[in-house]
């Protein structure tokens, strides 16, 4: 009971002493328990909004759909656009809409809409053109699947109604006009629907190729032959996952076509009991003829408006990992700055008959304390802020709530944050438990290492900087611990650079069509925001430490004449030298962390790599400043006489 | 307390003690033997650098000797574990340093009951073992201030309050007054002169005659051997008339 009191109370007024320390300790763990929080958080939180959806407009229990296919009908090919060898001669199969009236007609079916004919049809509406599927529909109201307006009115004939999210992407209204297929429509209506995917899946980077390694997004799409002529989309059965969605009149649509073959047909069925849909989906597997229908189940949908925004969420625990190994140099920094500081306390324990082990605990337990509150605190904001990326678009009527937050999540980032303050503080506590009590107490405290070639270096620099480069080659491991941390966040940045420029090129259709772009702009900004904030931390850190630590030879060098201009020049030189070596390093690092997370090498621009080097010295520059400067300028008389002090 | 045991309190047999080696070996401690009987106030005294604090330290379990043995209370430690020896310094042993050592997040109060909290005491009583003690040195209004509000001398005797604390068997003080100005040296005194008073065994390292003056015996070390020892008559009493002109 005792030792416990102890222990608390030492780690209490250890953490309260160093107040600003502590704070910037548990701000490094926190941004990286925060974004693991909201990465896990974001899971299964846009189910709500979906239910409510299928409630409001009778959304179908299962989605059937039926496309054309096509047949070679000469041996000679050709090479389309895409670089695919194509028969060069095909005939028309149409979409086998007798099987559609036929699982109408199925026990377990106890309401239907449709078959609707749809097609893929180019939309142009101002200097904008995109390809939408177009679907016929009911105008007076259907069984199953009647879309709730937003706004304006429901079908007539040549007015269009366009799905909501669509409509929000392309800044569409009520009165508006568009051409589809080059006839004009007038926009008469804005409307949600359960029926369809979220416009619209397009990947987060490399997100899709790495994350969603089974297509999700539509798990029954039948292989598309390999000696289908290529239509576009047109060969689709289904709606293309990119395509935004517009609503018609069966007979307005049926003007879209060139051919009536060449379209596709829905069904919307209400099945006596929903839970069973993935089994009736099952039931009905594709055979592998592509003029068959092809079925999605409502839990099919949902998951994949779920997983517009879990993709959303393995982008913040991939970028979670490297902002642990962020946090974890900045506590190794700190740590190890700290046990300058603490070998008079080791000392001191262990005279009075501390243990080796109770030393450590002692050691320990106030970065335990501090990993606990970083993990609440990571919690606490992860949940609060996880709000800003559950936003499944407007395709979906009301908002998402609250994300969870469950026990297992809460353990995950526990761990973290132990494991971070647990790696960085051990070795140096164990380290400290275990040396001699006479030398702790004589606070014989690491003796400065001499680094020959760099002290050769420094002596051929001019003053400021040969003072800076001692400074740093006295102390090899804070200044690997400061490059590694530049090198993560100049990596992490080269790689979200990277990415934003593979997002640019992947989205294929005009950009200001892109709904994700927003969401992934803020994320991947909020992602570069959290470290570059580490970062600075670390560089904070590290020259507060440095200056601490070299606060004796610093002071003696200025009653010795020296000026604090240079004093603070050469500690903040101390930092840049490792960081313009962490930026360098970290232009190739970033770029094999892409390439190991994408499958395209798509690198970002030359003039933005090599900006990285020099923005990152111009930052660290003044970062280290502030804390050079305060470092630099404490009264010489002062110092020299605490030293005696002790 | 005061009757003179046995065993003595503490025995040392062949001590050596070196650093280095090769050109550069140090004997700190080259060949001690040394009985202290229980109750006994033995002052150490020699030139900078004679291995008076490394003696201090491997008498107290803070280092180990090179060569020879330690007992205390009749139990040998040079060979003890770190745990052991921990155990033993807590339970057995009180030092007094020079530089104070005091945690400097802790107030007056804590600092004092630090050991009797690592020795598994109630948080109870611990502070009221470090309150009777604090009374003891004439800092009972000073409990709850931080090192920092201390002067020097209120500082050496927060530690030696908490040196008694788990009631050692032994005091070790290296240069207690060494950091002192003379008004401060001579409370310090007074209380080193109370303990033996009430019978506790102390090993006093000094380069101070007036406190030297107030041991059983004083020994006079030089290249880490004893080279003289001298028993000292009557006692305590009359000591402090004797320091009474350091007032002035
Ligand atoms: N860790 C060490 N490594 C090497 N030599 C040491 C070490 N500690 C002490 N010595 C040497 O051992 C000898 C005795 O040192 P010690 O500190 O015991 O002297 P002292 O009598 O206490 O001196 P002072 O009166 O100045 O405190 C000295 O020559 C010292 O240089
Ligand atoms: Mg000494």
């Amino acid at each position: 009971m005792g030792r416990v009191l102890l222990v608390g109370r030492l780690a209490a007024r250890s953490v309260r002493r160093r107040a600003v320390e502590s704070a910037l300790l548990l701000l490094a763990i926190m941004a990286a328990t925060t974004t693991l929080t909201l990465g896990l958080a974001l899971h299964g939180v846009t189910d709500s909004p979906y239910q409510r959806t299928k409630e409001a407009t009778a959304g179908p229990d299962v989605v059937a759909s039926a496309g054309p296919d096509f047949v070679p009908t000469s041996d000679g090919t050709v090479v389309d656009d895409e670089g695919f060898r194509q028969p060069a001669e095909a005939a028309v199969v149409p979409a086998d809409i007798a099987a559609l009236e036929e699982l109408a007609e199925e026990s377990g079916v106890i309401a239907h809409s449709g078959p609707y004919p749809a097609i893929v049809a180019d939309l142009e509406v101002d200097a904008v053109t995109t390809e939408v599927w177009a679907q016929g529909h009911d105008p007076d109201g259907a069984a199953v699947d009647r879309p709730e307006l937003t706004a304006g009115r429901w079908l007539e004939a040549g007015g269009v109604v366009v799905e909501a999210a669509f409509a929000d992407v392309l800044d569409v209204g009520v009165g508006d006009r568009l051409a589809l297929n080059g006839d004009r429509f007038e926009v008469v209506g804005v409307a949600v629907t359960a029926a369809a995917l979220p416009y619209t899946d397009v990947c987060f980077g490399w997100v899709c190729t790495i994350f969603t390694a089974e297509e999700v997004i539509n798990p029954s799409s039948p292989p598309v032959p390999s000696t289908a002529r290529r239509v576009d989309f047109e060969s689709f059965p289904i709606p293309p996952d990119d395509a935004g969605l517009v609503w018609l009149t069966e007979e307005d649509l049926r003007g879209l076509a060139s051919e009536q073959d060449l379209l596709s047909y829905v069904v919307n069925l209400e099945l006596a009991e929903p839970a069973a849909a993935p089994a009736f989906v099952s039931g009905h597997a594709a055979s592998g003829i592509t003029t068959e229908p092809v079925l999605l189940s409502w839990q099919d949908l949902r998951d994949a408006y779920r997983e517009l925004v879990e993709v959303r969420g393995e982008v913040l625990v991939t970028f979670s990992w490297l902002l642990a190994v962020l946090g974890l140099a900045s506590v190794a920094v700190l740590v190890g700055g700290r046990l300058a500081d603490q070998t008079r306390r080791v000392g001191l324990l262990k005279a009075v008959g501390g243990t080796p082990r109770l030393v450590a605990v002692v050691l320990l337990a106030e970065y335990v304390v501090l990993a606990l509150v970083a993990a609440v605190g990571g919690l606490a904001v992860g949940w609060l802020t996880a709000r800003l990326f559950t936003d499944p678009g407007a395709g979906l009527l009301g908002s998402a709530g609250a994300p969870s937050l469950t026990l297992a999540t809460a353990g995950v980032v526990t761990a973290v944050a132990l494991g971070v303050a647990m790696v960085a503080s051990l070795v140096p506590a164990l380290r400290a438990a275990s040396t001699s009590t006479v030398e702790a107490l004589a606070d014989k405290a690491r003796p400065p290492r001499r680094t020959p070639w760099l002290i050769a270096l420094a002596a051929r620099l001019p003053a400021p900087l040969l003072l800076g480069l001692r400074t740093a080659a006295r102390r090899p491991r804070r200044m690997v611990l400061s490059t590694l941390s530049i090198v993560v966040t100049v990596s992490g940045i080269v790689t979200l650079l990277a990415a934003r420029n593979e997002i640019a090129r992947e989205w294929e259709g005009p950009s200001q069509l892109d709904p994700d772009a927003a969401q992934v702009d803020r994320l991947l900004l909020v992602i570069a925001v959290m470290l570059i904030a580490l970062a600075a931390l670390n560089a904070v850190f590290v020259t507060w430490t440095t200056a601490l630590d070299a606060r004796h030879s610093t002071a003696l060098a200025r009653a010795l004449g020296a000026t604090p201009r240079a004093v603070s020049t050469a500690l903040s030189a101390a930092q840049v030298l490792p960081a313009l070596a962490g930026a360098v390093l970290a232009i190739p690092g970033g770029l094999a962390l892409w390439s190991a997370l994408s499958d395209e090498a798509a690198n970002p621009p030359l003039w933005q790599l090599l900006a990285v080097p020099p923005a990152t010295v111009l930052v660290v520059a003044v970062l280290t400043l502030i804390p050079a400067r305060l470092g630099g300028r404490r009264p010489t008389a002062e110092i020299l006489q605490a030293e005696l002090a002790r | 307390m005061s009757d003179t045991a046995d065993t003595p309190v503490l025995r040392t047999r062949g001590l050596r003690k070196q650093y280095g080696k090769g050109e550069v070996l140090v004997r700190a401690v080259a060949g001690v033997d040394l009985d202290v009987a229980s109750g006994e106030t033995v002052a150490v005294m020699g030139p900078s650098g004679c291995g008076k604090s490394t003696l201090l330290h491997v008498l107290g379990g803070l280092d180990r000797p090179s060569e020879g043995e330690v007992w205390l209370d009749g139990r040998r430690i040079d060979r003890l574990g770190e745990k052991a020896l921990a155990r033993m310094r807590r339970e057995a042993v009180g030092f007094v340093f020079q530089g104070f050592h005091l945690m400097d997040e802790l107030t007056a109060v804590e600092n004092v009951e630090l050991s009797a909290l690592l020795a598994g005491n109630s948080p109870r009583a611990a502070r009221r073992r470090a309150t009777e003690l604090l009374e003891r040195v004439g800092l009972a209004d000073r409990a709850g201030f931080l090192p920092a509000a201390l002067s020097g001398g209120q500082r050496q005797r927060v530690a030696i309050a908490r040196a008694l604390c788990n009631e050692p068997r032994v005091v070790l003080a290296d240069e207690p007054t060494g950091n002192l100005d003379s008004a401060a040296t001579l409370d310090v005194l007074r209380l080193f002169e109370s303990l033996h008073e009430a019978g506790h065994t102390l090993v006093i390292v000094t380069h101070d005659d007036r406190i030297a003056a107030t041991a059983d015996r004083l020994i006079s070390m030089r290249d880490g051997a004893f080279v003289d020892e001298t028993r000292l008559a009557g006692g305590t009493s009359g000591k402090l008339g004797a320091l009474a002109g350091l007032e002035g």
